[in-house]
């Protein structure tokens, strides 16, 4: 379902590693997601899920074993010992962690410079990395200090401003504000929110929180042992998950009441990826497995969603059992 | 756009930016923005005036010493006096004039091996790491190759090779002591090379070379320049060593190592040992001083805010 | 009653230039089988408070006020005291359970040391007990995993060990330090069950510490809010978090996500907490809030009733709205 529009396109990755003894271990196991300009695009997922190896084939950080990515319709080229080419520099990533993403001996100006292209004069350059600090709020006096001089909200805003040095048309940000206090992830992701919207860029914004990505995603992919299980708006798919997996996710989620009431858990472990249930990989956990299970479920479209489950196939689902 | 208020930052601006401004050269002049400028450390100024001195006697060798080095006389194993401050050795030369004279052959030659071993140890570990691979496991098993030797073994059959010289005899040591330093920059390398700033460098465009200058390079020096300093002692040891074995500087040269090397044959008359000795000390213990304050000053997080 | 009582509990740490007030003067209370919950962002003194009541301060603090525990004072123990308290009275687990786990010794060998060191039971006895205890915090084959080691378990089953090492000697007050902060919201709703499960079924008090609002609020029935180092409401959790009467308490119910979809809805609050010596005089929150009046500058705030059971330090009381 490829439209011009469509900004990034990821289409059947694989993701494998070799871990030592253990033979290869799928990470992602055949992920499709499309992400247009001005949209946000949620992909949540408990850890171990493969979200953000996904994440870093897909901005060209590693290699798929399997599948394509096109970043405006041109293929992604896997980084190696080469320059990356002026048209992917438009695919940027924000990390999860700003205490490692910055580099410690170089000043914030310095750093910034290097997303800005090389042909302004020295003028101008200075004048875009004082653009680039007071779009992410921060004053142009950044640009002399060190990243050990900021807070870890401030490294992140900063990291962004890196992010956008280049001009992008995409992000894809890993749990970008996993690492900070509860008073500037609010203020990041407004930040970054707010950019995606004013620029018309597209992301990617991977995250473990589901409440979070609720707040600010159009379109919320839900993610299960190196495949995505459900795709929808997000507000339909927070109003009426049709995959078990995302309706035991948002039953987990504690909500702030007048009386306690805790969330409720869902039973068993995320299984080892080296050692993945045959058929529905969230067979061994479902409430609602029955036999068809045993058979990959295909992903089918459900009119403007998508999801991954026997439940929503009226010609073999019980008529009984509903997701929801 | 979201207007969001900047958070208080607290460093002051002023002494961050004059930090900038002078490198990491002009840090270690250290004021505002750098904590205690190094003549504030008294451990770093003893290693400073250390090696200022030593620099000094190298230069004014003829002045300072009130012998010629080589010239002998019947006057053999006299003990330190007025006349002979260090005493003389077993042909009756002047150890002060011989120890004065030594700073000129053996300081120069220990800090040419030792840089250059970093210089290509650090080079050829900095394209194990970074290129990884095929590359980094041919240098590597060459390492190795060099390790399952003793070192002066190795170095002897080097200068031997080669034709007994000093040039000869540098160039031996530098082939048997930069694996160190290749594997020191190798891991730092290797654990550099997931790090995120890496990985956002690579993705703003900039090309790998220039990424290995400005991201990964300075950010590994730091524990090779450490190891340099340690090695250096190691070097005027080993350069003593072959010069003993009459491969090095010829032996009537007064060069350090040698000096202690033969006097150590007779432990009574130790102050022909004993001198060169603390000459060696007191340089190698100088230089691992400056090392470690060397390597606190250059990277900005030690660096206190205030 | 009271089991735990702490008063104006002051903190001093040591610092470069002489001693760092962290703790200013802290109360609060915990009753025999009552689930309590302290909140705050990271820095605000929750986690110091922890250690104070187990001991466990680095050496050079200095510490006032008093903390009695089931009629105890314990500040200002010898050491022998304080192995009596640990273990038998109070008990902690951590945010990294491998922190607090042995690798290389067995489940059950770390169970059974705590139990014939303070209980005296014999070998059999204790083994006997370490079953039931991992029985009891739903290890599946507790029988089995006796014999198991640390990292054989996954970051969920590690903290359930982790919890019954900790009640191997019938503590009567649990102090949990944000135990399910690194794990999915999965398996965090099921360590949420376990303790609930816990003090009805034992009578254990717990102390929950957290950053999070929505645990506070579904697993907690008595909650405080930190700040800078002081309390500055506490209440019973539903009507603190449905009906906060300090700004502050309001503001963090704002920055979080309520699942509302409507993009700016996450409401940061601006500039970042204090630094330990670097509060403003008067009210700690005073330059962050939407409220302050000049006379929030004068002295900080004592916590006074503002209802049944509840009480806040502001000097303003504003009328604070609440979206949840």
């Amino acid at each position: 379902m490829s439209t011009p529009e469509t900004l990034l396109r990821i289409d059947d990755v694989e993701v494998e590693y070799r871990a030592r003894g253990r033979g290869a271990v799928r990470a992602v196991a055949g992920v499709s997601l499309d992400v247009a300009p001005g949209q946000i695009v949620g992909l949540v997922g408990e850890s171990g899920c493969g979200k953000s190896s996904l994440a870093r084939v897909a901005v060209g950080l590693a290699a798929p074993s399997a599948g394509t990515i096109r970043f405006a319709g041109r293929p992604v080229t896997p980084l190696g010992w080469r320059r990356r080419a002026d048209d992917e520099v438009g695919l940027q990533m924000v990390f999860q962690n700003p205490y490692a993403s910055l580099n410690p001996r170089r000043t914030i100006g310095d750093q910034l410079l290097d997303g800005v292209p090389g042909q302004l004069g020295g003028a101008a350059r200075r004048g875009r990395v004082a653009d680039l600090l007071d779009r992410v709020g921060m004053p142009a006096t950044a640009a002399d200090r060190y990243p050990h001089q900021f807070s870890g909200g401030q490294r992140q805003r900063l990291a962004i401003a890196r992010a956008l040095a280049p001009e992008p048309r995409m992000i894809i940000a890993d749990e970008p504000v996993t690492a900070l206090d509860a008073s500037s992830q609010a203020q990041v992701v407004n930040l970054l929110v707010g950019l995606v919207r004013e620029l018309d860029m597209g992301m990617l914004f991977i995250s473990h929180d589901l409440a979070l990505v609720h707040e600010i995603a159009d379109v919320t992919a839900v993610m299960y042992l190196g495949k995505i299980v459900e795709t929808a708006p997000t507000r339909e798919l927070w109003r009426a998950p049709r995959h078990p997996y995302t309706r035991a996710l948002i039953d987990a989620v504690p909500q702030i009441s007048a009386t306690p009431t805790l969330p409720k858990p869902l039973a068993g472990e995320v299984p080892d990826p080296s050692n993945a249930p045959t058929g529905c990989r969230f067979r061994p956990r479902c409430p609602h497995a029955f036999d068809p299970c045993g058979t990959q479920p295909p992903t089918v479209d459900l009119g403007g969603r998508s999801a991954a489950c026997w439940l929503t196939d009226p010609t073999v689902a019980p008529a009984t059992a509903a997701a929801s | 756009m979201t207007i969001i208020a900047p958070d208080p930052v607290t460093p002051d601006p002023k002494a961050v930016k004059a930090l900038a401004r002078r490198g990491w050269l002009g840090r270690l002049r250290g004021g505002r923005g750098t904590g205690r400028p190094i003549w504030r450390q008294p451990i770093a100024v003893v290693a400073l005036t250390i090696l200022a001195g030593w620099l000094v006697i190298a230069l004014l060798a003829p002045v300072v010493a009130p012998y010629d080095p080589l010239a002998q006389s019947p006057d053999a194993y006299a003990p330190p006096s007025g006349t002979h401050w260090f005493g003389t050795d077993s042909l009756g030369r002047d150890v002060f004039s011989r120890v004065a004279y030594g700073a000129r052959l053996s300081i120069p030659l220990a800090l040419a091996i030792v840089s250059l071993a970093l210089l290509l140890g650090g080079l050829l570990g900095l394209v194990a790491g970074y290129v990884g691979r095929f590359v980094d496991e041919a240098l590597m098993r060459l390492t190795d190759l060099v390790f399952a030797f003793p070192q002066i073994i190795l170095a002897m059959a080097v200068t031997a090779a080669f034709g007994p010289s000093t040039r000869n005899a540098v160039l031996a040591l530098v082939i048997v002591s930069w694996p160190v330093y290749a594997r020191v920059i190798r891991s730092a390398v290797l654990t550099m090379r997931g790090e995120d700033y890496l990985s956002a460098a690579r993705l703003l465009g900039v090309g790998p070379l220039r990424a290995l200058r400005r991201d990964v390079l300075p950010n590994s020096v730091g524990p090779a320049i450490v190891l340099a300093t340690l090695e250096l002692g190691n070097a005027v040891l080993l350069l003593a060593a072959l010069s003993f074995l009459g491969l090095g500087p010829r032996p009537p040269a007064a060069e350090w190592g040698s000096m202690v090397a033969l006097g150590s044959q007779d432990l009574s008359m130790w102050w022909v040992s004993v001198f060169p000795g603390l000459a060696i000390l007191t340089v190698v213990l100088a230089f691992n001083v400056l090392g470690d304050t060397l390597r606190d000053r250059i990277d900005p997080r030690y660096a206190k805010g205030r | 009653m009271a089991l735990l009582d702490v008063e104006n509990l002051a903190v001093a740490l040591p610092g470069p230039r002489g001693p760092l007030p962290i703790l200013h003067g802290v109360s609060l209370r915990v009753d025999e089988g009552e689930l309590v919950g302290i909140a705050g962002e990271s820095g605000c003194g929750k986690s110091l408070t922890a250690q104070s009541l187990l001991g466990l301060l680095p050496p050079g603090a200095k510490v006032t006020g008093s903390a009695r525990f089931a009629g105890t004072e314990l500040l200002g123990l010898d050491a022998r005291g304080w192995q009596r308290v640990r273990g038998a009275g109070i008990a902690m687990v951590f945010q990294d359970p491998t922190a607090a786990l042995h690798p290389m010794l067995t489940v059950g060998r770390q169970l059974t040391e705590h139990m014939r060191v303070h209980l005296r039971m014999d070998r059999r006895a204790a083994n006997r007990r370490a079953v039931e205890l991992l029985d009891q915090v739903r290890i599946p084959d507790p029988e089995r995993a006796v014999r198991a080691y640390p990292h054989q378990f996954s970051g969920g089953m590690r903290q359930r060990v982790a919890i019954a090492i900790a009640l191997a000697a019938r503590p009567r007050l649990l102090i949990a330090d944000e135990p399910t902060t690194a794990l999915d919201v999965t398996v965090q709703a099921g360590i949420l069950a376990l303790l609930d499960r816990l003090r009805a079924e034992t009578g254990l008090a717990v102390a929950f510490i957290t950053h999070d609002l929505g645990v506070l609020s579904s697993l907690t029935t008595r909650g405080y809010v930190f700040y800078a180092g002081r309390v500055v409401e506490t209440g019973p959790t539903g009507a603190l978090l449905t009906a906060p009467r300090h700004p502050y308490t309001a503001a963090l119910l704002g920055a979080r996500p309520h699942g509302t979809q409507a993009v700016g809805t996450l409401r940061p609050i601006p500039g970042g907490p204090p630094a330990p010596g670097e509060a403003p005089p008067g009210c700690p929150f005073q330059p962050r809030c939407g409220y302050a009046e000049p006379s929030c500058g004068t002295a900080p705030p004592p916590l006074e009733p503002v209802g049944p059971d509840r009480s806040a330090a502001c000097v303003v009381r504003p009328h604070l709205e609440v979206l949840v």
